[in-house]
């Protein structure tokens, strides 16, 4: 018994760390980010959901974030941020660059 | 056509920084051309095995199967890399010189052969799989997308192969007396940048601490961005805003195979005769 609230203790030691991170979401449609801003605290490390709406995959970069993940299409992926100070940090999407701009504002 | 064009080009362009110096640093191996050509060939192949099994990857690891794949194709390279700088080391300057001369046959060159095919595959396989999502992308959602990815794409492909092959026969103009260092040094920052891009990954993944995000920041000095950013990320590792576990990465890396190519090149040098 003891064995077993032990071995569900520890397995869900990783999951209090995982939601202890705030989470913030964000959706590609028609290779547009919605929405285009996000604000986000400082220096905490976030997870930001991305959701890619669209048929077609979607490359999330960014080179201030230091950040680059493909969301395939009709899926969602979640990308770890920070902990960043205050400022903006753009990002867009690698394969519409023309349409899928954004920023993330740290306040 | 020009955007689709800009973006193959930088994807490729990166693979052949690494294949132009990976070839020119490998002169005088035998059977080399056959090994870069089958890396080549096996890396295409890969990076639409990949690319295909985009959905498949990102889902792993809790959805962070991407950046494990490509924190593992990187340790990969950085390992091998490694490796062909320390073999270098205690080998490259008999087989320099040997090139230049009659071409006689190295009998253990056959490990690096495999080392040689591996590395070109990885290079190859990570950008590749990137530019194949892309112009897929392209296909299926333009009207006109065929004739754009096609048209962009070689457009893109043969800026990226010009500027490798330009690099490769810089590379082959350098003295022999300073051939072996250039190219080592070369490997070596090529070997630091994939770890500290691997090192990346894995905060992103969360699976590292960031230890200070961004530690510098030099895009006003150089952009990631400029034509100057992406050739010094390909041949450096050059990153405007780098993390303080990456530049950890970097150091790290760049120390141990130092390290590494002074103890193998110690008994080179006894056994060496002058050419």
């Amino acid at each position: 018994m003891l064995r077993r609230t032990l071995a569900v203790a520890a397995l869900s030691l990783p999951l209090a760390a995982f939601a202890a991170d705030p989470e913030f979401s964000l959706v590609i449609q028609d290779h547009r980010f919605q929405p285009a801003e996000l604000t986000i605290p400082a220096d905490v490390k976030i997870k930001l959901k991305v959701e890619n709406r669209d048929s077609t995959p979607e490359e999330f970069e960014s080179h201030s974030l230091n950040r680059e993940k493909v969301i395939p299409g009709k899926s969602s992926l979640n990308i770890f941020i920070g902990p960043l100070k205050p400022g903006r940090y753009p990002f867009y999407g690698e394969f519409n660059e023309k349409t899928a701009q954004g920023a993330i504002v740290v306040k | 056509m020009f955007a689709a064009a800009l973006i193959v080009f930088r994807e490729v362009l990166e693979a052949a920084l690494i294949v132009g110096i990976i070839t020119a640093a490998t002169q005088g191996l035998p059977n080399r051309a056959r090994w870069i050509g089958g890396g080549i060939l096996a890396g295409l192949f890969g990076s639409t095995l990949v690319a295909g099994a985009t959905d498949y990857i990102a889902e792993l690891a809790s959805g962070m199967g991407q950046e494990m794949f490509n924190a593992c194709i990187l340790g990969l390279a950085v390992v091998m890399l490694a490796w062909h700088n320390i073999w270098m080391a205690s080998h490259g300057k008999e087989m320099a010189s040997q090139a230049r001369n009659v071409g006689k046959s190295i009998r253990d060159g056959a490990q690096e052969c495999s080392v040689l095919f591996v590395i070109i595959f990885v290079a190859i396989l990570r950008e590749g799989s990137e530019t194949a999502l892309f112009l897929y992308g392209i296909v299926t959602a333009e009207g006109e997308g065929l004739r754009t990815a096609v048209s962009g794409g070689s457009l893109g492909l043969l800026g990226g192969v010009t500027v490798g092959w330009l690099l490769y026969n810089g590379l082959l103009r350098i003295p022999l007396r300073w051939f072996f260092s250039a190219t080592s040094a070369l490997v070596l920052l090529l070997a630091a940048g994939m770890a500290s891009q691997a090192a990346r990954f894995l905060i992103q993944a969360d699976v590292l601490p960031s230890l200070g995000s961004p530690l510098w920041d030099t895009s006003a000095l150089i952009e990631q961005k400029s034509i100057a950013g992406v050739l010094l990320h390909g041949l450096t590792g050059y990153d405007a805003t780098p993390a303080g576990m990456q530049v950890l990465f970097y150091i790290a890396v760049l120390i141990t195979i130092s390290i590494g190519m002074k103890l193998a090149n110690r008994p080179a040098t006894v056994s060496a005769t002058p050419s």
